[in-house]
């Protein structure tokens, strides 16, 4: 039997715009399973970022349905979402939002703050355990100020991990790295989903949408695709691609100086 | 939330925002500092005006000559004649709304003790002279009725004449002074009442009795003045307007003539004097007010920016789970934290400028709890409100519109 994580049906979402009503999704019916990495795609303004909010429980829908992990979010009030955002959902945001000047562990902390069953002593095992798994055992103290990108986003994931989510959403995780460093962060979800971690993922690119296993595309607010991958690109070896791409750069710049 | 957990985290947001928590503070430190010290300094010579008038005898009526209109010419006060002993004795017997009287004779002169001199003043009082100027005797005693009657060359003297001319070692008590070349035998020290309201040395005379003084120094039959103690401080307008019409009867004046004497209260120089340190305390009060405003609305400017700027901090946090009221909370304790530290800096500041103006200037400053308890209210009220109104706005928001802030 499948376990459904996220089910939404006839979802719809109206920003109003002085006078106007724009209409950012226009009834989405969707489906997310356990286990699945969906990456989530569509031209600009599709409403992307609109279904992840909501999904993420940011925001509210105008109208339909959603249930998160069995139960109807549409119900709750105020409070009960902050504990549902805090216990069953990891969001990581396009430009990482993390604390300044607070050091990697803090900022991965953050959500056990918030979270009472949780003791200190729990807390900072719990979020030394999330940095080692995204490979940040050596930065822990480390300002998020004073990271690179990369390591920000690494950081950013490890505080969506922290608090064993039912789903981690990620809205163009991505969208300010480079080419290699989104690799490496895909490598990390995709490890993170072979872990049995489900994961929803906003992106532009098809080459980062090939990382995962199921696509779903957007077109003015509706749903109108959704594709199973049968062919999982395996990021390591693309990132062993980009390596050949590397030492040929590197001959290039070599033959120009010579 | 526990609320240890959200003190820490509170603690853990001043610490990181150095620049906004010092600046925050800034305001308050300089809003309760001045405040206080602008209090004390004017209550201070408030208080010190007013005990310098007290020294001075809060009762004392005294009765100056007048300058008396002869035939069309004005004559000086000096150059009046019009009070004489008789006048003394009469007032004695005819106003019971004074309880002592003592003519004053006086005048200025050196004084001689072995090879020292010091320029000074003497003063001729009868027995209760002492007790109607409030001065007190340190040493020896007043002198007599008898040394009165008999015009014995006996005085008193001031803790500044005895300081210019009598040596260390040596007890003026039974000494001879020569005043004017006119021997006195020292009878009592005078205890010290430092300066008064004018900024007279009130230490720098010698007391003797009037009669000696009438008849070796001025060797006149009149009097400067006639000073007297009202039985009580609320009976000095009934005693000065009875001592009016005692004058009068006594100068046997026509209804159609002007008083020749002049009748002075301290209470009017209490009300005058009192009036000034008012009006000061007041220009400082003023002063301080207008501080306190300023330094409010800078407390107010920099935490409802600081709030305003951490919207999407706000965001993040209810994002990750916090709820409104957690975030909320440690806004307030935030608030609370930097406003009751400043609030306690600025207070003990407060209190040094007001003891370094007190040890430097010299000035008299007198620290109310009323001014602590004020200002250090009222900065920690605005630090508080501002801190907590704007949190609460953005605490309400979505998550999302929280985080999307610019
Ligand atoms: N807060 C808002 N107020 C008004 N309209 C909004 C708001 N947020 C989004 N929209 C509108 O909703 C539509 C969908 O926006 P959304 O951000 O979901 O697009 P997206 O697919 O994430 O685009 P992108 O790939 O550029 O991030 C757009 O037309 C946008 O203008
Ligand atoms: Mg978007």
């Amino acid at each position: 039997m499948e376990n459904k994580i996220i089910e939404i049906q006839n979802l719809q979402k109206n920003y109003r715009v002085g006078t106007e009503i724009v209409s950012a999704l226009r009834g989405v019916n969707l489906t997310i399973n356990a286990g699945e990495f969906v990456a989530i795609m569509g031209a600009s303004g599709s409403g992307k970022s609109t279904l992840l909010n909501i999904l993420g429980c940011l925001d509210k829908p105008t109208a339909g349905d959603y249930w998160l992990d069995g139960k109807n979010v549409n119900v709750l009030k105020k409070d009960q979402l902050a504990d549902i955002r805090n216990t069953k959902i990891g969001f990581v945001f396009q430009s990482y939002n993390l604390l300044p000047r607070t050091t990697a562990l803090e900022n991965v902390e953050l959500p056990l703050l918030y979270n009472p069953k949780i003791s200190i002593k729990m807390r900072r095992e719990k979020a030394e355990h999330a940095l080692e798994a995204v490979g940040l055992a050596d930065r822990m103290k480390h300002l998020s100020n004073q990271m690179s990108g990369g390591q920000q986003q690494r950081v950013a994931i490890a505080r969506s991990l922290v608090n064993d989510p039912v789903i981690v959403l990620a809205d163009e995780a991505t969208g300010n790295l480079d080419t290699k460093t989104s690799y490496e962060i895909m490598a990390l979800f995709q490890e993170l989903n072979d872990k049995g971690i489900t994961i929803g993922f906003v992106t532009h690119e098809p080459d980062i949408a090939a990382f995962t296993n199921r696509n779903i595309v957007f077109r003015d607010g509706r749903l109108i695709k959704d594709i199973q991958m049968n062919k999982i690109t395996n990021v390591v070896d693309a990132l062993d691609q980009l390596k050949d791409e590397d030492t040929l750069l590197d001959e290039f710049v070599n033959v120009c100086v010579a | 939330m526990k609320i240890l957990t959200l003190l820490k985290i509170a603690m853990v947001a001043i610490k990181r925002n150095k620049t906004r928590s010092v600046l925050t503070m800034l305001g308050i430190i300089i809003g309760v500092a001045s405040v206080i010290a602008m209090l004390a300094i004017g209550e201070g010579s408030n208080a010190s005006i007013k005990s310098q008038i007290a020294t001075m005898g809060t009762n004392l009526i005294n009765v100056m000559p007048a300058s008396k209109n002869r035939g069309g010419v004005q004559q000086g006060r000096e150059m009046s004649q019009t009070l004489v002993v008789a006048d003394v004795d009469f007032l004695r017997e005819n106003s019971e709304l004074i309880s002592a009287v003592s003519p004053e004779v006086g005048g200025s002169g050196q004084v001689i003790f072995g090879s020292n001199n010091w320029p000074t003043q003497i003063f001729g009082g009868n027995e209760d002279y002492t007790y109607i100027k409030k001065y007190d005797v340190a040493n020896g005693r007043i002198f007599s009725s008898q040394d009165i009657k008999s015009a014995r060359k006996v005085c008193l003297l001031g803790q500044t004449v005895v300081d210019n001319v009598f040596g260390e070692d040596i007890d003026p008590i039974g000494q001879t002074i020569r005043f004017e070349k006119i021997p006195f035998t020292v009878i009592g020290i005078l205890k010290e009442k430092g300066e008064n309201t004018f900024g007279q040395d009130q230490d720098d005379i010698i007391l003797a009795p009037y009669t000696t003084v009438m008849k070796r120094i001025t060797r006149q039959t009149h009097l400067r003045a006639i000073v007297m103690s009202a039985s009580s401080e609320d009976l000095i307008d009934e005693a000065s307007s009875q001592i009016e019409a005692v004058m009068r009867l006594s100068h046997k004046l026509k209804d159609s003539e002007d008083n020749d004497f002049e009748i002075r209260t301290q209470a009017e120089l209490i009300s005058t004097f009192g009036s000034i340190s008012e009006m000061m305390l007041v220009l400082l009060g003023s002063i301080a007010a207008i501080s306190l405003v300023v330094g409010g609305i800078g407390i107010m400017n920099i935490m409802y920016v600081s709030v305003t700027e951490r919207t999407r901090e706000i965001g993040l946090r209810l994002a990750v789970g916090g709820k409104g009221k957690d975030i909320l909370m440690q806004f307030l304790l935030e608030a609370i934290l930097l406003s009751t530290i400043g609030g306690l800096v600025g207070v003990a500041i407060g209190i040094f400028t007001s003891n370094t103006v007190e040890n430097i200037m010299a000035w008299p400053v007198l620290i109310t709890p009323d001014s602590i308890l004020l200002s250090f209210l009222f900065c920690t009220f605005i630090g508080v409100f501002f801190g907590w109104y704007p949190a609460r706005k953005a605490a309400a928001l979505d998550p999302i519109d929280a985080l999307r802030h610019e």
